[in-house]
């Protein structure tokens, strides 16, 4: 694969588009015709775990970019309806990769076009300095799997390509035992840092708050369990561990809340409401922060 | 009669100011902000808004000033009555304490440090504007009672609410003031949490249908755990939050714990939510919701540190 699309070039886009770029033709597929140009005058630039400049070609019109063989959709959840309409009938011959949190992304590109797809989640995490300048934080794994018209070896094949970029990245048969590890671990995090204000730290795995923190996951299990996912990690230890790698995580959505932005929440935490509800499992608990949540950002409009 | 208002903020002053007005009441306030005492000596103590009072008062912020009293009535915040009462129990040796403070496990408190309790709750409210002056923004009855474990003489609680009426504000006494104050406790609880995690207003709060499900919910955890306790609410919680959603009433009101989260003041979620929870673990009746609304507070307050 030489010729990769990343589509939406936020944190997690330009962190790919970055490292991919020193193994394959890349191509950046912006929101803004401006964002589009300054990646075209200055390149992009990556700091942080790993240090580089990539030369890449940005458009923000898909008839503007090459034809690529891999297009990898990267904007958040809250835009992806748009940029999947704006990629409706292009590339007919591209594998699509979704990588958005939660669940129910490739459902929503499925929809405008029949691509092969494949899914993925991932734990990478940077901060964006400026449209050129993504800073690498936590240079964790991205889980790769089939979804449609795709087999595990295509799932392994992106992975190898990740990992030639630099990038840590697995391929595996199934990817729903890795994305609802990683959903209920974020439909937890993510709504209780929303709320809170409380960036991931010690303080999500003792007392209080640990105990809630417990419990949530708990009803996320019991809802996995209902849907018949055998879960690949725990996302009990996966909190623990990440409290205790001795750097508070910002949550994305606690930023969003406070930028007063529209939240993830629907695909995280919604999503994993709904499926609950589905399985005829009860989740009070989800519930209840999915609804406040809502009401949060129903706050930004006095 | 001798009466002394521990925590003259906004509650204490609109006691402390009404039962000044009173020929037979000698009246003090104990509080702790020395503007708000020297004030209070210098001028009297204002109210203006739901009516107009001006009440002379001996204001002290020294405990050892205190003369020995016949009645206490304590209005601090309730993460503050263990200091409060601790620092001035000896001027209630002879007298009795009343709480009128919010929330759960006040007169507990109390009890550790004086002899006889009386259980209270009130709703009238204000905010202080100015030291030795308060704008009174809601009137409201009270209502007293004798703490079960430690009480008062029922005839000296009578004593106390007449007082308190004569004064200008409206005070029951009652044999069982479990009721009211339950009622209060879960309404607060409810309501109070929702408006500070989410920002909006008790009004926007209610008119959500999924967030008002989500305050039901609080609200029959609640409700669980006083009937457990054989508890008899003295009206139904919901009435109250509906009735306060209510244009003309409170739908713009940002509940006192948002006003709180947004100074960064401490909360009293520990005897809000936290009291409902703890009440429950010792009558068995599960609070989930309660509890989650609980710790999510009290992340609030920790993210503050962090």
């Amino acid at each position: 694969m030489t010729r990769v699309c990343v589509a939406g070039a936020g944190v997690i886009g330009s962190l790919l588009a970055g490292h991919l770029a020193q193994v394959a033709d890349v191509s950046v597929l912006t929101r803004r015709e401006e964002h589009a140009r300054t990646l075209n005058d200055e390149g992009l630039r990556v700091s942080g775990r790993s240090s580089r400049i990539a030369r890449v070609t940005a458009a923000a019109d898909p008839a503007g970019l090459p034809e690529p063989e891999l297009v990898i959709v990267a904007c958040k959840g809250t835009d992806l309806e748009a940029l999947a309409r704006r990629l409706e009938g292009h590339w007919p011959a591209a594998t699509v990769m979704t990588i958005q949190n939660g669940l129910g992304a490739e459902e929503t590109v499925a929809a405008r076009g029949n691509w092969p797809l494949l899914s993925s989640v991932t734990f990478m995490s940077g901060t964006r300095h400026s449209d050129t300048h993504v800073e690498y934080i936590l240079d964790t794994a991205t889980w790769i799997g089939p979804y449609r018209d795709t087999t595990p070896a295509d799932a392994r094949r992106v992975a190898a390509l990740l990992v030639s970029a630099g990038l840590k990245a697995e391929g595996f048969d199934d990817l729903r035992p890795a994305q609802w590890s990683k959903l209920i671990f974020n439909a937890t995090v993510n709504a209780v840092a929303a709320l809170t204000g409380l960036r991931h730290d010690f303080h999500y795995a003792e007392g209080l708050l640990g105990d809630l923190v417990y419990a949530l996951v708990d009803e996320g299990k019991a809802a996995a369990r209902a849907a018949g996912v055998e879960l690949r990690e725990d996302p009990w230890e996966m909190n623990v561990l990440a409290t205790r790698r001795g750097h508070a995580h910002y949550p994305s959505m606690l930023e969003d809340v406070e930028a007063r932005r529209p939240t993830e929440i629907e695909l995280i935490t919604g999503a994993l409401v709904r499926e609950a509800e589905r399985h005829g499992v009860p989740a009070p608990l989800h519930t209840a922060l999915y609804r406040l949540v809502k009401a949060k950002e129903a706050s930004y409009s006095a | 009669m001798r009466i002394c208002v521990v925590g003259c903020g906004a509650v204490g002053s609109l006691f402390a100011a009404h039962l000044a007005q009173l020929d037979d009441v000698e009246v003090w306030a104990f509080d702790a902000s020395r503007e708000h005492v020297d004030a209070i000596n210098a001028n009297g103590l204002r109210l203006s808004g739901a009516g107009e009072v001006l009440g002379r008062a001996h204001a002290t912020a020294d405990p050892q000033e205190l003369p020995s009293c016949d009645f206490g009535i304590v209005a601090t915040k309730a993460m503050h009555t263990e200091p409060a009462i601790r620092a001035t129990s000896h001027a209630f040796r002879d007298g009795c304490v009343a709480t009128v403070q919010n929330g759960l496990g006040n007169e507990e408190t109390l009890a550790a440090h004086v002899e006889r309790v009386i259980r209270g709750t009130t709703f009238p409210a204000g905010k202080i504007l100015e030291p030795g002056h308060v704008q009174w923004d809601v009137k409201g009855d009270t209502t007293l009672g004798p703490y079960e474990p430690q009480p008062a003489p029922f005839e000296a609680v009578e004593r106390l609410a007449d007082a308190c009426t004569r004064g200008g504000m409206p005070t029951h006494a009652v044999r069982d003031a479990r009721g009211p104050q339950w009622r209060k406790v879960i309404f607060n609880a409810s309501t109070n949490p929702i408006g500070a995690l989410t920002g909006l207003t008790h009004g926007r709060v209610c008119e959500r249908p999924d967030v008002r499900a989500l305050v039901s919910g609080l609200v029959d955890e609640g409700k669980a755990v006083a009937a457990a306790q054989g508890i008899v609410l003295d009206a139904d919680p919901e009435e109250l939050i509906d009735h306060a959603a209510r244009p003309e009433v409170a739908y713009d009101h940002k509940a006192s714990m948002l006003q709180d989260v947004e100074a960064r003041r401490a909360t009293e979620i520990d005897y809000l939510n936290g009291g409902i929870v703890r009440f429950g673990l010792e009558h068995g009746v599960p609070t989930p919701l309660n509890q989650a609304i609980w710790a999510l507070v009290k992340g609030v307050e920790q993210s503050w540190q962090q």
